[in-house]
């Protein structure tokens, strides 16, 4: 295709900045998606990711900065753009008093297709989210897990080059998270681009190739999943709780300057950051401290973010 | 473009289409039976005591006004809490945002529907006058397109007011405030001429007494109030203003 060089990036940002007024919600970030990547924005809530997304998705002009996507102008084309997207809003949009099927259908009109090949999308894709047997039932009656599969079965419509999935798994219970995990997987087996944002470590840890990690608009550190732990964080953390851990945890932390290469007192627990964890419990113990329970996991993405963010990732 | 591609335009029409097909059962009361209703109890039962008005029977005057209110309801009544809903509860034009389909596709599409349905209701008007004697001429043929021109110069104005509130209450000072006083003094029931000066100038703002005269001049093969180029071009400006203030209201709505 003319309009699509190959290893050209599906999307290019620099500089990009969007404002609502006196508030910057995204403050000069840079950003480079490569077609088949699985790129993730990690944040806490307010951190940027929907509205950069929003402009990623053609619906919000940036406020300035260069922005390309799929190497177009998303002001000038973003007609032509959108229709070569795939849209998971964060808020589901389906159209309740239409059916499962028709939901499909009439989306794949707003793209342009044929009846017939909106129907013959329509079911294939029934087929991929696991709603076949819903097909001519109503939207309404669907479980939170099932109306976020028809969302993102209906940004599969118009075989996009690239969907958008803004917070795809937000209130969904465990079943229906990893259920939606494995469809995007599969999806990105396929070699759909697929980018997404999440304040769910395992989410980016599960679906990610690489990520950003968002703050304040501003982008704090990029990488893949495992990249980001090897610069950020240890190989292994020591998850220690004291039996009067609530007042006394930054005490106990002073007792631990030391073990392991760094020491964070949260409110319920102290986290000791060690590439070896057995080591440094020994440690603790010959300190003569004696915590109610000791746990050494590995490192996750939640330590970078911790360790980034100075702080937990709360709602 | 492939053999069964779709304008947007017509893609949003067929959403509302779809959606109809569902749910057309709500409006058959509205739509068919009110206006008949309407018809039969003050064209035959006030028109009996009423007895002619400017050389015809009551009812065949009243049949041109009845014709243009019920376009005129229709147009006003599915502009409001289904527009504000497509943005607040169902976010069906956030869905469609998010494709190819532009704000002017949105409101084409809802317009080209509100057409249809005005049209569905005046035929069946129609239908239903003829055997009641109620047409006199020929041009009666021209009031499906004077109903359509009424649906647009109505619907546009209040969908661009419904896509830039916030809380459905405003609906209610819509309805108080504009479209009932716009009801009563369009010349549906009586000439206007019988109002005070100093009211009819209401009339002559609302669109719906400019279709009124073009549809009565029409049932009744005579000339209108104002010449009939003054009555269209009213309608087209009314048409005109509220598609660029609808368009305007969603992308606002859409934007940021």
């Amino acid at each position: 295709m003319s309009r699509r060089v190959a290893d050209q990036p599906l999307i290019f940002a620099r500089g990009l900045v969007k404002r609502f007024g006196d508030f910057t919600a995204v403050d000069g970030i840079d950003l480079e998606v490569a077609p088949g990547e699985a790129f993730g924005f990690l944040g806490p809530n307010g951190a940027g990711k929907s509205s950069t997304m929003r402009m990623i998705g053609c619906v919000s002009a940036p406020t300035s900065g260069e922005l390309r996507i799929l190497g177009m102008d998303p002001v000038r084309d973003g007609a032509t753009i959108r229709g070569r997207l795939g849209v998971c809003p964060q808020l589901d949009n389906l159209d309740p008093d239409l059916t499962v099927r028709e939901n499909l259908t009439t989306y794949a009109r707003y793209f342009g297709l044929s009846r017939a090949e909106g129907r013959r999308r329509a079911d294939e894709l029934l087929e991929f989210v696991q709603l076949s047997d819903r097909a001519n039932g109503k939207v309404e009656p669907l479980s939170g897990g099932m109306k976020r599969r028809l969302t993102i079965a209906r940004a599969m419509v118009n075989e996009p080059d690239l969907v958008l999935l803004d917070e795809p798994t937000t209130g969904l219970d465990p079943q229906a998270r990893h259920l939606l995990w494995e469809r995007l997987f599969r999806l990105k087996q396929r070699g759909t681009t697929l980018v997404l944002t999440t304040h769910y470590m395992d989410e980016a840890e599960q679906l990610c190739d690489r990520l950003v990690v968002m703050d304040g608009g501003k982008i704090v550190a990029e990488g893949s999943p495992r990249s980001l732990i090897q610069s950020y964080s240890t190989a292994e953390v020591v998850e220690l709780r004291f039996p009067d851990g609530l007042d006394g945890n930054a005490g106990y932390a002073a007792k631990l300057d030391g073990v392991g290469e760094r020491v964070d007192p949260l409110p319920d627990r102290v986290l000791v950051y060690a590439d070896d964890g057995d080591s440094a419990v020994a440690e603790v113990h010959r300190r003569g401290l004696t915590p109610a329970s000791v746990l050494v996991r590995r490192s996750t993405l939640e330590d970078v973010f911790l360790h980034l963010t100075g702080r937990t990732l709360v709602d | 473009m492939t053999a069964g591609a779709v304008h947007p335009t017509v893609a949003v029409l067929e959403r509302h289409l779809t959606l109809y097909r569902r749910l057309w059962q709500a409006s058959v009361f509205s739509s068919f039976v009110l206006p008949v209703l309407f018809l039969i109890s003050i064209g035959i039962g006030v028109g009996r005591y009423v007895g002619s008005i400017q050389d015809v029977d009551y009812l065949s005057w009243i049949v041109p006004g009845v014709l243009a209110s019920t376009a005129f309801q229709i147009a006003i009544a599915e502009s409001t809490f289904s527009v504000l809903g497509d943005f607040k509860w169902v976010r069906g034009y956030h869905a469609m945002r998010a494709t190819p389909v532009r704000p002017a596709d949105m409101i084409g599409g809802h317009l080209l529907y509100l057409v249809f349905r005005v049209e569905g209701a005046v035929l069946a008007f129609l239908l239903v006058v003829v055997f009641f004697g109620g047409l006199h001429s020929p041009w009666a043929l021209v009031t499906p397109l004077v109903c359509a021109l009424l649906t647009v110069a109505a619907a546009a104005p209040v969908t661009a007011f419904a896509a830039s509130i916030d809380h459905d209450s405003y609906f209610a000072l819509l309805f108080r405030f504009v479209v009932i006083p716009s009801t009563l003094f369009a010349g549906v029931f009586f000439p206007v001429e019988q109002l005070p000066a100093v009211v009819r100038p209401v009339a002559y703002v609302s669109p719906l007494w400019h279709a009124v005269e073009l549809c009565r001049a029409a049932t009744l093969g005579r000339a209108p109030a104002w010449p009939v180029a003054a009555h269209a071009g009213y309608l087209l400006a009314c048409s005109a203003v509220g598609v660029f203030l609808a368009v305007r209201a969603f992308h606002r709505r859409l934007e940021d």
